[in-house]
């Protein structure tokens, strides 16, 4: 056994309770805030969302058109690849479904990308079904800058870094390709339940 | 760990002798490692203190109400405990006697730190290099260091102190009793003809207003060095 | 000499890395690709909590990643896409 700071317990973590926390996981009650660049303060008149890349024709939607689609309130756990879960997290946001309908598009990969220049690849699988929101409103109130206001991508099936704060279209891919993380040794996919945290997992 | 020494209420010196300490540069840092029985870690970087003295060295450490590693250091660690550490690191923020002056110190909170083991280098190496500590703390109670400051100050070896409390002002206070500025900036620090060094440590917003404040009184923004404190987390 | 015998192998410039890595690269120089400021990497902007998947060190003129550090299980990977170039002081040389 190494070394052991005397009587050190560090930050409150809860032991996993139940079924719903992936191996390697604590809980957290608090929401940490992580992030690998300034906060992009981009104003909401300027904001808008876009869906390119391999597709008949581009979408884009404004702010107003954004939030004019219908919504949906979801509340599901999600898993940080640092080893933090957070269960019953309650978001509000346009399901990815309702912005990929009539895109017609033979791509099976997406890359999210956002304000700040940050990027995280998917398969578009995995963002269809039912399975991942573009969110703007979390715990009732609007998404804060800090953690990925005005909207963010909720993926919460997925490690969370995939989950891209400041979020500003989707480009669909016929190949998958490493986004930010993945680019420095995260893993491609980043299933929590089978702990993909790195390339090689 | 060989001694505690609370320097005000939320903050504490812990004095380590290090076996094998490669002598450390004033301004440097260590990470600090804690590892709990079941295996998890926290590491956070701690400004050292002390001026190079053999395999001595002191940090000093602010006791953040919500911190994880913080809490541990300036509340649960007792002489005779184990720590690891990993350093000497940090070769920008840096200053040695024969970079000269005049030098031009500010400080904001804990950010005294490294700036205090630059003034015991010069104290220990008796230089007689110029210098202004500009100190930004919340209340007199808050100054770190503040008995050795005067003590410093009164070896009348060139070394000036000028404290600005931002908080709490005791009665009778006659100094400085507002947030560093660029007006209190220009007061405090030589012409920028005179090319001081300047070296700001403190909360990132003080840092980030300081430095430019400096660029904006015409200091050359290569002899401003800066070291900020992010929201680590404590 | 041909172009062929030019061409070793990167074994052969162990020697000189172990010159280079071993250096305080907080006081080394590097250019930003991106907007080609050049500065000390201390003096740069870092991005890095205790519960970030990565440390990444951006220019502190345009904000351009210059460098990003990921502990990825049981390795490091260190990225370096935004730096044109980065400087060390030759500490044997004799000027």
């Amino acid at each position: 056994m190494g070394f052991v700071s005397r009587a050190f317990k560090g930050r409150p973590r809860d032991q996993p309770r139940d079924a719903r926390v992936p191996p390697g996981q604590y809980l957290v009650r608090d929401f940490p805030v992580l992030s690998a660049g300034p906060t992009p303060h981009t104003s909401l008149a300027e904001w808008s969302f876009s869906i390119e890349g391999e597709v008949d024709e581009e979408k884009r939607w404004s702010w107003e058109e954004l939030r004019a689609l219908p919504s949906e309130t979801v509340t599901r756990d999600i898993h940080c690849v640092t080893k933090w879960s957070k269960l019953d997290t309650t978001w509000e946001g346009i399901s990815v479904d309702t912005l990929l309908e009539g895109v017609e598009t033979a791509a099976d990969y997406v890359m999210a990308f956002c304000d700040g220049g940050y990027t995280t690849n998917l398969p578009l699988e995995d963002v269809t079904g039912g399975k991942a929101w573009i969110a703007f409103a979390f715990d009732g109130q609007p998404l804060e800058s800090q953690h990925g206001g005005p909207a963010r991508l909720l993926v919460p099936h997925l490690y969370f870094w995939k989950s891209a704060k400041w979020v500003r279209g989707f480009r669909l891919m016929n190949e998958d390709s490493p986004g930010f993380w993945e680019t420095y040794g995260y893993h491609m996919y980043g299933d929590p339940w089978q702990e993909q945290r790195y390339s090689g997992d | 760990m060989l001694d505690l020494v609370d320097e005000t209420p939320r903050v504490r010196s812990l004095v380590l002798a290090v076996p094998g300490w490669p002598e450390h540069l004033a301004g440097q840092h260590v990470d600090v490692r804690l590892t709990a029985e079941d295996g998890y870690q926290a590491e956070r970087s701690y400004s050292i203190a002390s001026a190079p003295a053999g395999e001595r060295l002191t940090l000093t450490v602010e006791r953040l109400d919500d911190g994880e590693v913080s809490p541990y250091l300036a509340g649960e660690l007792r002489a005779g405990d184990e720590l690891e550490l990993r350093g000497p690191i940090g070769g920008y923020f840096v200053w040695e006697g024969a970079l000269g002056g005049p030098l031009l110190l500010v400080a904001g909170g804990s950010g005294i730190c490294p700036l205090m083991a630059m003034l015991r280098l010069r104290q220990a190496a008796a230089s007689a290099v110029p210098t202004r500590l500009l100190y930004s703390s919340r209340s007199l109670e808050d100054v770190i260091y503040r008995d050795e400051l005067d003590r410093l100050v009164a070896m009348g070896s060139g070394l000036e102190v000028i404290h600005t409390l931002t908080r709490s002002i005791p009665e009778g206070w006659s100094g400085l009793h507002r947030r560093i500025d660029t007006a209190m900036l220009g007061a405090v620090a030589w012409p920028p003809a005179e090319r001081p060094l300047i070296f700001v440590c403190g909360p990132t917003p003080l840092v980030e207003s300081a430095a430019e404040s400096l660029v904006n009184l015409g200091h050359e923004p290569a002899h401003i060095k800066t070291e900020r404190f992010g929201p680590t987390g404590g | 000499m041909t172009e062929q015998e030019l061409r070793l192998d990167g074994n052969a410039a162990a020697g000189l890395l172990q010159e280079i890595f071993v250096h305080e690269v907080t006081a080394a120089r590097g250019a930003c690709a991106a907007c080609g400021s050049v500065g000390p990497m201390g003096a740069q902007h870092l991005y890095m909590s205790p519960r970030s998947p990565g440390a990444v060190l951006r220019c502190s003129a345009c904000e351009g990643v210059l460098m990003v550090i990921v502990r990825a299980g049981g390795r490091f990977r260190l990225g370096l896409q935004g730096l044109v170039w980065i400087e060390m002081q030759d500490v044997d040389a004799t000027s």
